[in-house]
């Protein structure tokens, strides 16, 4: 225990996410005396704070410390969600502002809910001890759960709060127990601490110490839409306001596996061989489900909702190998995979509303004759998600089955192979939808600069993200280097002993 | 002495930049705006080599510039850039490239002016002429490879530009396909060359680099590379077996002939076994395969050419022709001289091409000479230059023609390649014949055009006779750059290239007399049947051909190469894939597996789809299942210690 060091209290750690949160009080304050017609405007104020932690989560860079007595780490892996997430937030927030008045949302209480549950993203990133970590779950979750429901106009939104509501409750009781298993086993919630009992032979195996992981997965499984923990996701997808279904697929994904990536491939790197077959099993099953079930779906947002299961498939292939070399691929596919799925969902939410449609795969017949942009964006997006080379998603791709390959993982890769291959043709229905098949005549194109500016900047980070992806890719090996930090000198102990 | 040089990168990118102007705005501008930037493109390039080969020639023998536009493919310990070199080769070949290039380009400002697609011709003649500076400039094997391939699709769509006449279209194919059989023993080439040089840790396939260590390559590898090398260069380069393509390519415009005759395409092949000589050397028998192919060549094109009525088929095989005798050069050795070929016979050939282009263009499409006649009354300063182009390329002592080629014959002659260099004598009097033959048939005699058509025949306008004058003198006094040694300045070309090409040593001065004055010689005999068949007798070659009607039935028909090509290949190819494959194979077969696996992911999709009923206790239990077999898993493993 002494080996945490001095309790550290730095603003630094919480400078990011204390923006978010220190928003949404805002957003709530000035809300609340608008009136209806003005309540739109908060949407600017969540904008503001969004670009505001974004920038401020450069105070979370540099060498891996850890802060207010192990709850938060400050290192350039936090930092690099900080930036992230907020990020992506705020892509979802440039989309959300006509789209929540169209359908009658409560301006006010959206906002804020989307700040506290990127409040939430934010703190599974830094999270330091395991409660800290479900606090930021938590926070996230039951923001998410009441912006579901929030479109109470379409009984589908509230049955999708429900569902994922009950659900969710569910799968945070096998977590918080998986947590307080770990807890009893090791002595500390400290994610250190834990990492540190974990080495020794006798606790490693012991059956609290495993059943808290066998636990903890399940949680975390929940929460990254992992099958066979996957069943709410097209009910809460389908169901839920288009912008919120970005929210869950990017944001809330991005926080779980934050989270997951560093408990488990970091801290819980020790029972590689404890959990490495769980995973396996769980990513093959993810991804054969994910991509079956996708090619049965003429919604697009249930289609996408299988789609984001099939990659949390292929997210954990890269888990299941453990190296450290995996860790900078997920990272980097994390990425691609946020801005392809903001892209996606932000020319649904325009469809919508320029052809007051749903978002049927009907819907987008002849799309690129109507809003050849549109159309055009859809399908970059739609051939990134496929893994089509230059794009962002296939270089995430071959980055994270190449390192399974070289870790001997043959038949997993295998098996993600295929499964690419299927999904190549629920992606590709969408494109033949758009430029093949004849749409009604529509019009009423409404100008939206915000989501025109949302579509360009996950467009134009899709392709460069794939076309020149050395940046990225240092960028990210530098977050989880700095990550893997705490791990060395440990390790070279182990060693020398 | 190596020294950077970026603006070798704004030399290459001149002609890229015209491709996307043309492409982008070439229509929305207009005409005289892609005529100027087209040219003006091409023009700078050429001011840039300028500039480039004047550097160069300060610098010490064995010099060269280069400039690095990037890193290309790192993978492993393979090093690959975007790395272009300017030694005293590439010097010549730019300056050839862009030069010549560029007075072709503006030629077709005139040519094309009528032509609707104005703005996809400039687009392809900027990217074949940014292609073949990429093969010339580039520093090492696999980005020459990028030109190479490059050429051969502009070739393919200059060819087949007018693509709505279906004859044309299928011989722009056929010069693709034909070219791609050479491009398989290139590519081939270049694999056996690289795992011969990796195995030594050269992973860079850099020319210089390749060049240092050439020793470390044994004579067998290099064999087999060089065999590989040259099989492509006969796609290229339109050499038996694989020159075929060049005559049916007529089809495009003339100024795109010019082009691929003079300035690039075909000149692509004697460049690079000029370039890898260092190779060519380590392997006698290579570069006898070399030699004798291209003397070969050179014989049986100009035999065909004897027969031709279509004035640019004439020309095609002409050049089939001279570039044999290009390869005969680089066969015996003499690279240097085979590239001093390759100079004259730019400012020649595009010259005769240019101006059967204005013949062409004046009679309003029509290419046979048996309609033509009489010409020169109505086009007295096309005559002129088609006069001067006729004599350089039948090698007519002082003509530009004349220098090379002889340099040629002498160092097949001392190399001891006896044989060979008779039978590029008696070619050299076919070329005084086919080609004199040509002139006399087009320009003197009774003109066989109607009488209104043939008083509309005019010289072709300003920006088409400008080129014309300039390559008729560059045909003229182009030689100069290359006399004989001891001769005033003597052989500069030779001595630039020298580093590079190497060079041969020189025959005694009586032997180099007599032997000029012996292929002067032949080449008067043909002129003067020429003269007597077609102008003093002209009812003569019809006697001739009846007499000897199997032989001329035989030349006529270019000796049935096209027939036996299709007897032998195109049909036992199209029967394996439409009737065996196609039919069996591929319907029967693959489709099955095809249509299989497709239903069966979509009964997996529709089995797995049923699970999601939308019931909330449903979700609960499937997720329970779950967390017991994790729960399960685990506690099995807790126990098992």
């Amino acid at each position: 225990m002494q080996a945490l060091g001095p309790l550290i209290l730095s603003w630094r750690s919480v400078l990011a996410p204390g923006i978010v949160a220190l928003t949404a009080v805002v957003t709530m304050l000035v809300g609340s005396g608008l009136s209806e017609d003005e309540s739109e405007s908060v949407g600017w104020i969540a904008l503001t704070g969004l670009v505001a932690a974004a920038i401020a989560s450069l105070a979370a860079s540099g060498d891996h410390i850890v802060t207010f007595g192990g709850s938060l780490i400050i290192d350039d892996y936090t930092a690099f969600f900080y930036l992230l997430i907020p990020v992506c937030s705020a892509v979802v927030v440039l989309f959300s502002f006509d789209y929540v008045a169209a359908l009658g949302l409560p301006a006010t209480e959206y906002y804020a809910l989307l700040l506290f549950a990127t409040t939430g993203m934010m703190l599974m990133a830094g999270a330091g001890d395991l409660i800290v970590m479900f606090l930021g779950l938590e926070t996230m979750s039951i923001s998410a759960y009441v912006m579901a429901a929030m479109a109470q106009r379409d009984p589908k939104s509230s049955e999708a709060g429900l569902k994922y509501f009950l659900l969710g409750a569910f799968s945070t009781g096998f977590l918080l127990y998986g947590i307080a298993l770990l807890y009893g086993a090791t002595g500390s919630i400290k994610l250190e601490a834990v990492a540190q009992m974990v080495r020794k032979h006798s606790i490693a195996l012991s059956p609290f110490v495993l059943l808290g992981l066998g636990l903890i997965l399940v949680g975390f499984g929940f929460k990254v839409a992992a099958a066979p923990f996957h069943v709410w996701t097209p009910d809460a997808y389908e169901g839920a306001p288009t912008s919120v279904t970005a929210l869950m697929a990017v944001g809330i994904k991005l926080g779980a596996f934050a989270g997951f990536i560093r408990v488990l491939l970091i801290y819980l790197a020790p029972l590689h061989a404890q959990w490495s077959g769980v995973l396996w099993a769980l990513a093959a099953l993810s991804m054969t489900v994910g991509n079956l079930a996708a090619l049965a779906q003429e919604n697009i947002k249930r289609m996408l909702a299988y789609s984001a299961i099939a990659h949390a498939g292929y997210i954990l292939v890269g888990m299941t190998a453990g190296r450290s070399e995996v860790g900078p691929a997920l990272l980097y596919y994390l990425l691609g995979y946020a801005f392809a799925n903001l892209g996606a969902f932000a020319v649904l939410v325009a469809v919508e509303q320029a052809q007051q449609s749903g978002t049927k795969l009907d819907d987008l017949s002849g799309l690129a004759r109507n809003h050849p942009m549109l159309a055009a964006a859809m399908a970059l997006f739609m051939l990134s998600l496929m893994g089509m080379p230059p794009l962002a998603g296939f270089v995430g791709k071959f980055y994270i089955f190449s390192v399974a390959l070289e870790s001997r993982y043959v038949w997993l890769v295998i098996i993600a192979t295929l499964n690419s291959v299927v999904s190549a043709y629920y992606y590709a229905r969408v494109i033949v939808a758009m430029y093949m098949r004849e749409g009604a005549e529509r019009q009423a194109q409404t100008r939206q600069p915000t989501l025109l500016f949302a579509l360009a900047v996950a467009a134009l980070a899709t392709v460069i993200i794939g076309l020149l992806p050395h940046p990225y890719i240092s960028a990210s090996s530098a977050a989880y280097a700095s990550a893997e930090q705490v791990l060395r000198p440990a390790t070279a102990a182990l060693q020398t002993k | 002495m190596i020294v950077e040089f970026p603006a070798l990168n704004l030399l290459l990118l001149m002609p890229a930049i015209g491709v996307a102007f043309n492409l982008f705005f070439g229509y929305r501008l207009g005409r005289s705006a892609v005529n100027t930037v087209s040219v003006g493109v091409v023009a700078i390039a050429f001011a840039l080599s300028v500039w480039a080969t004047v550097k160069l020639a300060t610098m010490p023998p064995g010099s060269c510039l280069q400039a690095q536009l990037g890193p290309w493919i790192y993978a492993g310990p393979l090093r690959l850039d975007v790395l272009l070199r300017f030694d005293a080769l590439a010097a010549v070949m730019s300056l050839v490239v862009s030069g010549v290039g560029c007075l072709i380009h503006i030629y077709s400002c005139g040519y094309m002016g009528e032509d609707p697609d104005f703005a996809r011709y400039f687009a392809y003649m900027n990217l074949f002429t940014f292609s073949m500076l990429l093969l010339v400039l580039a520093g090492n094997l696999l980005l020459m490879f990028v030109g190479w391939e490059g050429v051969g699709l502009c070739s393919y769509l200059l060819i087949a530009f007018w693509y709505d006449n279906p004859l044309f279209a299928f011989n722009g194919r056929k010069a693709f396909v034909v070219n791609r059989i050479g491009d398989v023993g290139f590519l081939l080439g270049i694999f056996v060359l690289f795992s011969a040089f990796a195995s030594h840790g050269l992973w860079t396939l850099d020319f210089a680099e390749m060049r240092e260590r050439a020793g470390l390559i044994s004579p067998a590898i290099a064999t087999i590379a060089c065999l590989l090398l040259f099989f492509g260069a006969t796609g290229k380069s339109a050499q038996i077996p694989l020159y075929v393509w060049l005559p049916d390519a007529m089809v495009g415009p003339t100024p795109v002939s010019a082009l691929i005759h003079a300035a690039t395409m075909v000149t692509a092949g004697v460049y690079v076994v000029a370039r890898l000589n260092f190779l060519f050397a380590l392997s006698p028998s290579t570069m006898e395969a070399v030699a004798t192919i291209g003397t070969v060549t050179a014989f049986f094109a100009a035999t065909i050419a004897l027969a031709q009525s279509d004035i640019k088929r004439v020309l095609a095989y002409s050049t089939i022709s001279q570039i044999g005798y290009m390869f005969l050069g680089a066969g015996v050795g003499a690279f240097g001289a085979a590239i001093f070929h390759v100079v004259t016979h730019a400012f020649f050939k595009a010259l005769l091409f240019l101006g059967a282009g204005s013949v062409i263009h004046a009679l309003g499409g029509e290419q046979d000479m048996n309609r033509m006649g009489g010409l020169r009354r109505r086009m007295p300063l096309t005559h002129a230059a088609m006069l001067a182009g006729t004599l350089a390329i039948s090698a007519v002592p002082g003509f530009s023609g004349f220098f090379s080629k002889d340099e040629i014959l002498q160092a097949a002659y001392t190399s001891g390649h006896k044989t060979l260099w008779l039978i590029a004598v008696v070619t050299a009097g076919l070329t005084g014949l086919y080609m004199f033959r040509l002139f006399f048939l087009t320009f003197y005699g009774k003109p066989r055009l109607s009488e209104e058509r043939f008083a509309e025949v005019h010289e072709p306008p300003f920006v088409m006779a400008m080129p014309l004058v300039v390559l008729a003198a560059l045909s003229v006094f182009g030689g100069l750059i290359g006399l004989p040694e001891g001769v005033l300045w003597g052989n500069q070309i030779g001595a630039f290239l020298a580093p590079i090409t190497g060079r041969v040593s020189a025959a005694p001065a009586q032997a180099v007399m007599l032997l000029s004055a012996i292929t002067s010689g032949v080449t008067f005999i043909g002129i003067i049947l020429a003269l007597i068949g077609y102008v003093v007798i002209p009812t003569l070659p019809e006697r001739l051909a009846a007499w000897a009607q199997g032989l001329y039935r035989l030349l006529w028909s270019k000796y049935y190469v096209d027939e036996l090509y299709d007897f032998l290949i195109t049909r036992p190819v199209l029967f394996l894939s439409s009737a065996i494959l196609g039919r069996n194979v591929d319907s029967l077969a693959i489709d099955a597996v095809v249509d299989g696996t497709g239903e069966a992911v979509q009964g997996g999709a529709t089995a797995v789809r049923r699970v999601e009923t939308g019931n909330v206790q449903h979700y609960v239990l499937i997720y329970l299942g779950g967390v017991l077999l994790i729960v399960g898993y685990y506690l099995l493993s807790a126990l098992r210690h």
